[in-house]
């Protein structure tokens, strides 16, 4: 029995360290250091609806080419063949252009979800899908309050679909496709820090021209896509229901506690063991 | 170490290990019975199902789509399947931990029905994975995924096989006659059922905390905060409803395997089952109205959502449980029986309205599973099911362990 127990323990031990500790210190926080989370500041209304970062993007990423039009009144959705789409609301300011795509959270949801690490939050801010790593169980999707990832259900080898914010070309220094190919400047990149201040200054300077929000600072723990609209952002299809702290705290509690259990729990039972094994010689004793 | 030598395999006439195998391998009794004839046709439907999805994409056989992406392969397959298989963990830890005797005789064939559940409800996962082939990534390499509840549960999934596999392999030394094997499994058992009985508390609430982070997707009646602990408490009486519900059936079909201190010790067992599970459904009632009262959902309630999360409470959590206290009380065995159904079909209602049903309730287009998935869910059972078969038609499992392995103790 000695022996057992010694076993026990040390597989109970073994184990539980490596999975407690693992998910303890694995919990998703920013980086800190020297590198800042880029992002993208996308102003609506210097959009005017002509599609050039929708193409740009299909073209960089070997989808084909949006072919519908955005028209008032008519919802697009990105899909596993288009990362990103341009649509135009009727509003209390009349037509009003707004484009969605991957947010790019701080925090992003899919990466603390990711069990293998294939959705992952850079160091550089864009948030990553690894085609070598994923298995495919679509977890992402589940967890991701903004609905983005997108799977490619009628491929026998299928891969997740979404913005990746042109991570190899922002790792070579240069700018996501989609703002190189905005005509109107509608699409501003930069670190996240430089966006805020330049959406503030913006909203400063014309307030008549903003609704006073910058949607994505706070939004999910903050995004690294941030957004400038002349409207309230509830008029132009963003979900009210997101909320402003982190989705990934709200698994937080249930992960810190697995450290607690997978050592209090085996003690409790081995006295219980322990304390009832008399009671069981007793019993047999009196069959 | 002076210890007689015993051989790993009984010597079965000086037949060889492999003619032993072989003849263990066909069936016994004729095979052409009411469930072969019913389930031989779907297993096969359900086999070239799961040939044209791997060739096409899970698109091509199920209804799922971007907004739904968690269908009735994990919904009901996984995420109501390991509920189910929890008996395992509460009658070991009744029989192995409390002492609690009574119920010793029903331990085997439940360790067996929880192993197979899990071997074959998680292994329908693989299904339902995309790329299947990179399955290996969260248990070795460079691609830990600590951050996720999944990858917890993956990992207990596949730690709990294997404590299941070693409280169950005494039965399969049994089988094999292999004595020296018998004794140090057996040795080990208390160890596996201590290490199984946190790992089934972790990932039953694992599977609830899954869905933790899709808070605005769920519908609030369904989503709180307490998900993870409805769903390891719910779990205590599923498993134990699952244990009555199986046992009804292996009485009937195996009768003449079980002995017949057995056969009378049944009544007792069913008694004392159903005085638990009425205990483990009020706690869970009380925990519900609980989380509900501090979700202030009150006017969701006039709503079609709303009268459907009613018809669960009332109908499939109040009622059995009041079955069962009742049943308990006037020790009426065939109202057990009754009550077990109806909270197994209110466990299956539970998980599915928190991951499919309640799932994006508001979306335009609603998911429902496809012909093709029910097929394949059912194909799944089925293989379960002969393989619990042939178990328990070879394994000492209802039946009574050969004399060397009860003396050995």
């Amino acid at each position: 029995m000695n022996i057992n127990r010694r076993i026990f323990f040390k597989t109970a031990g073994v184990i539980g360290v490596s999975l407690a500790v693992g998910s303890t210190l694995g919990a998703a926080s920013p980086e800190s250091g020297e590198i800042e989370f880029r992002g993208i500041l996308y102003d609506s209304s210097r959009c005017v609806g002509c599609q050039e970062c929708e193409k740009a993007c299909a073209a960089a990423h070997e989808l084909p080419e949006p072919q519908d039009e955005v028209k008032a009144g008519v919802l697009r959705k990105t899909s596993e063949t288009q990362r990103c789409v341009v649509n135009n609301y009727n509003t209390s300011k009349g037509e009003v252009f707004i484009r969605k795509q991957c947010m790019h959270c701080n925090e992003p949801a899919c990466a603390a979800a990711c069990l293998t690490q294939a959705m992952y939050k850079t160091k550089e801010g864009p948030v990553i899908w690894r085609e070598e790593k994923c298995m495919g169980c679509r977890y992402c999707m589940v967890s991701c309050p903004f609905d983005v990832p997108k799977f490619e259900y009628h491929s026998a080898n299928p891969k997740i679909q979404k913005c990746d914010m042109c991570y190899e070309r922002i790792l070579k220094g240069d700018k996501p496709t989609c703002v190189n190919a905005c005509p109107g400047e509608a699409l501003v990149s930069g670190t996240r820090r430089e966006l805020i201040a330049e959406a503030r200054k913006r909203i400063a300077e014309t307030p008549k021209a903003y609704t006073d929000q910058i949607y994505g600072e706070s939004t999910a723990g903050g995004t690294g896509y941030l957004y400038l609209s002349p409207v309230p952002f509830n008029e132009l299809g963003f979900n009210p229901k997101i909320q402003n702290s982190s989705y990934p705290e709200l698994s937080k509690g249930f992960l810190y506690s697995v450290p607690s259990v997978f050592v209090l729990l085996p003690t409790l039972l081995l006295g219980i063991h322990e304390a009832t094994k008399n009671n069981q010689s007793k019993n047999e004793e009196n069959d | 170490m002076t210890s007689p030598s015993y051989s790993i395999v009984k010597d079965n006439d000086g037949r060889s290990i492999w003619s032993f195998f072989r003849s263990e391998l066909r069936p016994k009794g004729k095979w052409l019975t009411p469930f072969n004839i019913v389930s031989i046709p779907i297993m096969l439907l359900g086999l070239g199902i799961i040939i044209i999805r791997f060739a096409n994409g899970i698109g091509s056989v199920t209804n799922l789509t971007q907004e739904t992406p968690w269908g009735l392969w994990i919904g009901f397959d996984v995420v109501t399947g390991v509920a189910f298989a929890g008996g395992a963990y509460v009658l070991t830890f009744m029989v192995y931990i409390l002492k609690m005797n009574k119920y010793h005789s029903i331990v085997r064939i439940t360790v067996l029905n929880g192993c197979l559940a899990y071997v074959f409800y998680a292994g329908a996962l693989l299904l339902d994975l995309g790329r299947p082939w990179n399955v290996i990534n969260p248990i070795i390499g460079n691609s830990f995924g600590t951050s996720s509840v999944l990858f917890l549960v993956a990992w207990h999934f596949m730690l709990y096989m294997m404590a299941e596999l070693i409280e169950f392999s005494p039965a399969i030394a049994e089988w094999l006659g292999a004595r020296r094997a018998h004794k140090i499994l057996s040795g080990i058992t208390i160890a596996a059922v201590i290490f199984g009985i946190t790992l089934s508390t972790l990932h039953q609430s694992g599977l609830g905390a899954l869905y933790l982070m899709a808070k605005d997707k769920i519908h609030p009646l369904w989503y709180s905060e307490f998900i993870p602990i409805l769903f390891l408490v719910s779990s205590i009486f599923a498993g134990l409803s699952m244990v009555i519900f199986e046992g009804t059936i292996s009485r009937k079909v195996f009768s003449h395997q079980i002995s017949k201190k057995n056969h009378h010790a049944e009544k007792g067992i069913l008694h004392g089952l159903s005085k638990i599970c009425a205990g483990a459904m009020f706690a869970y009632f009380f925990l519900q109205l609980l989380v509900f009262i501090h979700g202030k959902h009150w006017d969701l309630l006039n709503t079609p959502m709303g009268y459907w999360y009613l018809f669960e409470m009332i109908g499939f959590v109040l009622l059995p449980m009041m079955l069962f206290y009742y049943s308990y009380r006037t020790n009426n065995i065939t109202l057990i029986r009754v009550a077990a159904i109806l909270t197994m079909l209110g466990i299956i209602l539970n998980r599915l309205n928190v991951s499919v049903i309640g799932f994006n309730w508001d979306t335009p287009v609603h998911y429902i599973p496809s012909w093709m998935e029910i097929v394949v869910t059912l194909a799944v059972i089925f293989t379960e099911i002969w393989v619990f078969r042939w178990v328990i038609n070879r394994m000492p499992v209802l039946r009574e362990s050969p004399s060397w392995a009860r003396n050995e103790n």
